[in-house]
């Protein structure tokens, strides 16, 4: 099935893969700087400061890779989808306009003074940059989901005579009803992926050295949003599920593995969908359970996805897994988070070693669950680019295969250097234990992008540790 | 939604797209010109001071990359779509020198062997001058015309290479590049500030030449443009703009020889602005030429309405506080002393 449009949306793939992950990255980490700095001018303690500067310099990095990546993304609606560029561009162009307006435009004017400008503004302007930073950061996520929502739920258009979607009431377009469950899924999604993250950190120096401070810290403001937000998704998700049982009943068909529509539908917690032979074989199933999650009725009434026409069937097997994938990972966050307010009772939080190493495993719990819910998403909704309404096959460029299998081969070898290096590197910042008065450069030390990073200083690599 | 017959929207959203691409061209323009400059300049700590100077607002001038393109798909739907297929290999040779270049100021530091240092300043300047180039070969892709059938592109993949184009790509690098050493003659001092002012002056003189020989060759592809530059009485507006470039020119030398700190920053960003209202004033009324005018391409009026309600609010904010984040980080940037 290698077709251009095929490798077109692989590439598609690829590259908001990619993306995606370093802003959920970066709107975790800038509310959770917003959050430090703002402990640290309110109780003055030095741990919070040292946090800080800790955190800001990852958040630098890695602000700096999701920048560029998004970048991409922007051209990549006219150089691999021109015919949905074309035909969609008037209803979803504005509400990407109002993103780099609101969200990027904020995010870029104010990160100078945020990575930089401390010495210059002081504290209090500088805490404000912080700020308006995550609410950049928010805003991005805000309007980028309306667009997303409004690809599955479309409504508030017409189609005029030369096949365009002209809108009619832009309230519609951005309230779409899958947008408010959407975004909190997603913002959710992005604090979990950093609390997870930074939680693994602090776990990692823990297991070296209990008494650090700011490693105490830190993991247990992580295992807080362990405890809180973990289930908070759960919740979310399931009304998520439901939201989507009543605008993309396929999608859940595919991501439940059910054929058959039926007032008793198992819950399906293994098989494989199987698309020829239009049954999930090997299935470990529970009865009624399916229908009572999906519509919190024993007997409610669930499709199948024999209900709809083969053509406008999504590849089941992908949705299917990646959905489990999600949904597992969900619990093991919320049970970890659950371990860990049973441990707070008498500090064994800090000599609990097994909860710990757990928590350094779970590292990229958070990125993994976060990319399997977009393939749900996004590989569900298919064969359409906006449901219902335009199919997949329709809104492809006039490329042709050599030419997008060429620009597939440069993204694959550049992302994979250029951000493999990134990894390399936060990996390198984050196992450098935090330490008390982490501010300040050492006199003469060439100043680097983040202003405040002690360390490596070039031509020294023993310094760098 | 409103609708304002009153206003020719595509007419007001044509400005505001072309001043964004303006802000961009100059803005970004001075700091991939400072990277274009690392070929140039090899001392470490030269290199630190030059990524300094602009790294606490490059982010911010490659917004106005993202607005571009954004205002294009959200405005005019149909020259997005037809441009991207169009230029395919230039715009993703553009995004992926950008890749390398915006990630080479964080990993440029972050680099603990001589040789990891080494490999992110070669891709901070090699994705620099990649980028404007591509840059280049897009805008003389675009000037030269798009094959255009129905509502997408016709061409082959190879269309937008010619000399014309390729001389275009020269072009931009060089302008740039000079935008760059302006940009650091006004920020640093000492020997760096002393070379870039020879770099400038060079620069400055391969600028002229290379205006003179696009702006003789432009006419010559198009029937149209040669009418809009030559014939009365399009000839009045374009007659002053040979003038002034050559008025800037006396100003820019003066300047660099009398050691001004700002004057020669500015005479090269007014050449800029000149070349963009040459451009402009070939392409008008045209958004794709030969064929798509902006009237052909806009979105309906209900999207470009409802953006532009929000542009006149947000494009003033956003000049206000970009402002302020340069004024935060003004004066000279030196050695071992940073934004801290
Ligand atoms: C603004 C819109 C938008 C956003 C925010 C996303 N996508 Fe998407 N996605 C599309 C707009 C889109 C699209 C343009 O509509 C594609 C291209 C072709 C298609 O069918 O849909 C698509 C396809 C697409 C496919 C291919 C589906 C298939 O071939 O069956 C995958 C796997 C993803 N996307 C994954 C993602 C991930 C991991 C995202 C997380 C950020 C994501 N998408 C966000
Ligand atoms: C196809 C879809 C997308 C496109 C076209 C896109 C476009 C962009 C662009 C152009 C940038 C760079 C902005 C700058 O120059 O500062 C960016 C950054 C960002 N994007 Fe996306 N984006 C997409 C998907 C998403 C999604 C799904 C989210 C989150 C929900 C998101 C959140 C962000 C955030 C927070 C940033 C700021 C930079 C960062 O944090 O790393 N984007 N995006
Ligand atoms: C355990 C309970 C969870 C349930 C029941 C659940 C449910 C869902 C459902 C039904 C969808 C598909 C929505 C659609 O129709 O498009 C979805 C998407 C998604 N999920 Fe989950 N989810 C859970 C946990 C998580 C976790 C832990 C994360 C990440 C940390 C996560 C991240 C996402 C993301 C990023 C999407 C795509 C964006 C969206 O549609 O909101 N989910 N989730």
């Amino acid at each position: 099935m290698t077709d251009a449009v095929f490798l077109a949306r692989v590439q598609f793939a690829f590259t908001v893969g990619f993306h995606i992950v370093l802003p959920a990255f970066s709107i975790g980490l800038a509310s959770y700087l917003a959050v430090l700095e703002g402990l640290w001018l309110r109780t003055g303690r030095a741990v919070y400061q040292d946090l800080f500067q800790y955190w800001v310099k990852a958040f630098a990095l890695v602000f700096a890779m999701g920048v560029v990546s998004g970048l991409v993304m922007s051209y990549e609606f006219g150089t691999n989808w021109s015919q949905f560029a074309d035909r969609v561009g008037p209803v979803v162009g504005p509400l990407m306009g109002y993103e780099v307006l609101t969200a990027f435009f904020l995010e870029s004017g104010f990160l100078g003074i945020m990575l930089f400008g401390l010495k210059r503004v002081g504290p209090g302007l500088h805490f404000f940059a912080t700020c308006v930073v995550a609410l950049g950061t928010l805003m991005s996520a805000f309007w980028i989901l309306a667009v997303n929502s409004w690809m599955q739920t479309p409504q508030g258009f017409r189609i005029d005579a030369a096949g365009r979607f002209v809108p009619t009431d832009w309230w519609a377009v951005i309230f779409n009803p899958s947008f408010l469950v959407r975004l909190p899924h997603m913002v959710i999604a992005a604090y979990l992926c950093v609390g997870f993250f930074v939680g693994a950190v602090g776990a990692w120096h823990l297991l070296r050295d209990r008494g650090n401070v700011a490693a105490r810290t830190m993991f247990s403001m992580a295992m807080w949003m362990a405890t809180i937000v973990a289930p908070a998704q759960i919740v979310m998700g399931d009304i998520h599920g439901l939201n989507t049982r009543h605008y993309q009943p396929a999608k859940i068909a595919a991501l439940e593995g059910d054929w058959e529509t039926s007032t008793a539908a198992p819950l399906i917690l293994f098989g494989w969908p199987n698309m020829q032979q239009e049954r999930t074989q090997y299935e470990v199933a529970l009865p009624h359970l399916g229908s009572l999650i999906l519509t919190h009725q024993w007997n409610g009434r669930v499709e199948g996805l024999k209900a709809f026409p083969a053509a406008d069937r999504p590849y089941a097997p992908v949705v299917f897994f990646a959905f489990r994938i999600m949904v597992g990972l969900g619990f093991l966050m919320a049970a970890v988070g659950l371990a860990s307010l049973v441990l707070r009772r008498g500090g064994r939080l800090w000599r609990a070693r097994w909860l710990q190493r757990i928590a350094v495993v779970m590292a990229p719990a958070g990125f993994i669950a976060l990319l399997a819910g977009w393939v749900v998403t996004e590989v569900g909704r298919q064969p359409f680019t906006v449901y219902g309404q335009l199919r997949t096959v329709d809104s492809v460029s006039p490329i042709g295969l050599p030419g997008i299998a060429t620009s597939l081969a440069a993204f694959a070898v550049v992302y994979l250097t250029v951000y493999g290096a990134g990894l390399v590197y936060l990996l390198a910042l984050v196992r450098r234990p935090p330490v008390p008065a982490e501010a300040g450069p050492p006199a003469g030390v060439p100043i680097r992008t983040a202003g405040i990073t002690p360390g490596q200083t070039f031509g020294h690599p023993s310094a760098a540790e | 939604m409103m609708t304002l017959p009153w206003l020719d929207l595509p007419l007001i959203w044509a400005g505001l797209l072309g001043f964004a691409v303006l802000a961009y061209v100059v803005l970004d323009g001075f700091d991939l010109g400072t990277g274009i400059l690392f070929a140039v300049e090899h001392q470490p700590d030269d290199r630190d001071v030059m990524v300094n100077s602009i790294a606490p607002v490059w982010d911010g001038n490659e917004t106005w990359l993202v607005l571009g393109g954004g205002g294009l798909f959200a405005v005019f739907p149909l020259a997005y779509a037809v441009i991207m297929p169009a230029l395919y290999p230039t715009i993703i040779a553009m995004l992926l020198a950008l890749v390398f270049r915006g990630v080479a100021f964080e990993f440029r530091f972050r680099a603990t062997t001589r040789r990891g240092r080494a490999a992110w300043d070669f891709a901070f300047a090699g994705g620099s001058a990649v980028a404007a180039f591509a840059q280049g070969l897009t805008l003389g892709g675009l000037l030269q015309g798009i094959r255009v059938q129905g509502r997408a592109y016709a061409g082959g993949w190879w269309d937008w290479l010619t000399g014309f184009s390729l001389l275009c790509g020269i072009a931009v690098v060089a302008g740039y590049a000079l935008l760059g050493a302006c940009w650091l003659i006004w920020r640093t001092e000492g020997p760096l500030q002393q070379r870039c002012r020879r770099h400038a002056a060079r620069l400055g003189a391969a600028m002229l030449v290379l205006i003179a020989v696009v702006s003789l060759w432009t006419p010559l592809l198009n029937p149209v443009f040669s009418h809009r530059w030559f014939d009365w009485p399009g000839i009045l507006l374009t007659s002053p703009v040979p003038v002034l470039v050559l008025l800037l020119a006396v100003g820019f030398y003066r300047g660099l020889a009398l050691r001004h700190q700002l004057t020669p920053f500015l005479c090269a960003l007014g050449w800029f602005v000149l070349c963009y209202v040459g451009l402009g004033i070939s392409l008008y009324p045209n958004i794709v030429p030969p064929g798509i005018s902006l009237w052909d391409a806009a979105a309906p009026p209900e999207s470009q309405a409802f953006l532009l309600v929000g542009a006149a609010v947000l494009v003033p904010i956003i000049l206000v506080y970009t402002g302020y984040a340069y004024y935060v980080f003004r004066g000279k940037v030196r050695h071992g002393e940073g934004y801290h």
